[in-house]
């Protein structure tokens, strides 16, 4: 199948990406990766007629850490994060989760930026990044702007990224005190979306005590959805098996999965209220290894 | 909106002009005629269609052909070695690696980065790095053993056992 017809530009800035955005307005659209996109073109349920290719614009590539914090430009390779040896020390759900995105040729292209501004539930980074606290770096035509993550997803394939803007980075606070994150997703066969999905990670003073939690829930809600009450029961407290229990119980109770050819509600409720514990497990073993 | 390019494919170019809707699997097989890169689904799926740019491992039925100027593509077609088949094509032939053939390429070209990164694969990590590619006939075995035997002979081990093993 091909897409409908298009015209593409593939500007060498980034201020010049910007200006074709303003010029072309909302029929244009950033190719990215394009392994969202491109799909959705060639099923002709997306058609835009104009695409603008990020490839040729140098510098959004890296993965760098500045301070306290981890930024990753919006053009790293999932397949980059997977490997990055610097990223995966501090924050191990970058292998868990590179390994279950989609398959090896589609992790070569997807990005980290694509794969947040597509808005999509039922991609996995979304819930990584709201487990780890992320902020969404956004450039426009008045300047950059920084969103943290639970006010970047607004709907199906609607994000804080507006017409006219393109998402630069993504920023991530590497925590005090001893800290760990796992992800997990139920997946019918390799390269499916997920049934579910849970992204955890969890931080700990030096008296045991847990002071943060990070719960994200992938595809069981019109969009990625934080385990608030979840979190709420793990911090300040040194999460033993009775409050894990009942953290996953509260995220199995807040999701708002749909049947589809996946399983039916209850099913996805119990693969959430599994998977949470088990990632919750995971988060604290790698926190106090 | 129709424009000339030239994409580069196994060492040589080719210059056609398309739109930029044109996928570079279309490219590559009406336009350069290069026919050994399959199409096997119109989801991303398959990897029938799966090449390498600049070395990695793609399918090309979800890139754009003009995305691909000035990048160096290898297709099936460009596999094999001067002196001979290419060791992965050795290990499919000598494996029965295939049936109908149809996954072939994909999985061949997509090996090619498996073993580069990997030289020396496991089972499971044959079987997760051949993840993106379906095959309908095989059932895989001899797919995972054929990506073994061409390991063993790039690194100059002594190559396993091609006899079929027969579950009791
Ligand atoms: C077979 C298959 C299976 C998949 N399975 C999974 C899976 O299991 N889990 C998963 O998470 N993903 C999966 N994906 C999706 C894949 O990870 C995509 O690559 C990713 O969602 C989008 O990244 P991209 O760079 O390809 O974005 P693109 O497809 O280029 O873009 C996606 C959208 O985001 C916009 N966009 C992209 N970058 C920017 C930017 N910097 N600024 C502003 N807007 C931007 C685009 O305009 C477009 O609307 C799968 C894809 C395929 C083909
Ligand atoms: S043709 Fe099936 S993945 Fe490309
Ligand atoms: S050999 Fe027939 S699809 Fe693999």
């Amino acid at each position: 199948m091909i897409p409908s017809s298009f015209d593409y530009s593939a500007p060498t800035t980034l201020e010049e990406a910007l200006n074709l955005l303003e010029e072309i307005g909302d029929e244009a659209k950033i190719l990215a990766g394009g392994h969202s996109l491109i799909p959705m073109m060639k099923l002709r349920f997306a058609e835009p007629e104009h695409l603008i290719d990020l490839s040729n614009v140098p510098g959004l590539s890296y993965i760098n850490t500045e301070g306290n914090t981890v930024k990753i430009g919006a053009m790293t390779r999932e397949v980059d994060a997977e490997e990055s040896e610097e990223l995966n020390k501090l924050f191990p759900i970058f292998k868990d989760v590179g390994k279950l995105i989609a398959d090896p040729q589609v992790r070569n292209f997807g990005t980290l930026g694509g794969n947040l501004a597509h808005g999509d539930a039922a991609n996995d980074q979304p819930a990584v990044m709201m487990a780890l606290n992320a902020e969404i770096e956004i450039i426009g035509k008045e300047g950059t702007r920084t969103v943290g993550i639970d006010d970047f997803f607004f709907g199906f394939y609607a994000t804080a990224v507006e017409e006219g803007e393109i998402l630069t980075a993504i920023k991530i606070p590497i925590p005090d005190g001893k800290f760990g994150s796992a992800y997990h997703k139920s997946e019918r066969k390799v390269g499916d979306y997920a049934t579910g999905g849970v992204g955890v990670q969890l931080t700990f003073d030096s008296s045991g005590t847990c002071t943060k939690a990070g719960i994200g829930l992938t595809n069981v809600n019109p969009t990625p959805l934080r385990a608030s009450r979840s979190e709420e029961a793990l911090v300040g407290t040194t999460v033993t098996d009775e409050v894990i229990e009942q953290a996953a119980q509260f995220a199995s109770e807040d999701c708002n999965p749909s049947a589809d050819l996946r399983g039916d509600e209850d099913y996805k409720r119990r693969i959430i209220k599994v998977l949470t514990k088990r990632m919750i497990v995971k988060a604290k073993e790698r926190a106090f290894s | 909106m129709k424009r000339e390019i030239t994409l580069k494919i196994n060492g040589e170019e080719y210059t056609s002009t398309v739109e930029p809707r044109t996928l570079l699997v279309h490219f590559i097989r009406e336009h350069a005629m290069l026919t050994g890169t399959h199409i096997g689904c119109d989801t991303s799926s398959c990897g029938a269609c799966t090449i390498l740019i600049d070395g990695k491992s793609a399918k090309s039925c979800t890139i754009l052909a003009i995305q691909a100027v000035g990048k160096e593509i290898t297709t099936v077609e460009g596999l094999a070695l001067a002196d001979g088949p290419h060791p992965l094509q050795e290990g499919f032939k000598e494996n029965h690696g295939l049936h109908c053939g149809f996954c072939t390429p994909g999985m061949m070209m997509r090996a090619v980065e498996l073993l580069e990164k990997n030289p020396n694969p496991t089972e499971e990590d044959i079987r997760w790095g051949i993840s993106g590619n379906l095959c309908r006939c095989t059932g895989y075995n001899n797919i995972v053993k054929a990506i073994k035997y061409a390991g063993a002979k790039m690194r100059g081990d002594e190559l396993p056992s091609t006899e079929p093993e027969f579950v009791e």
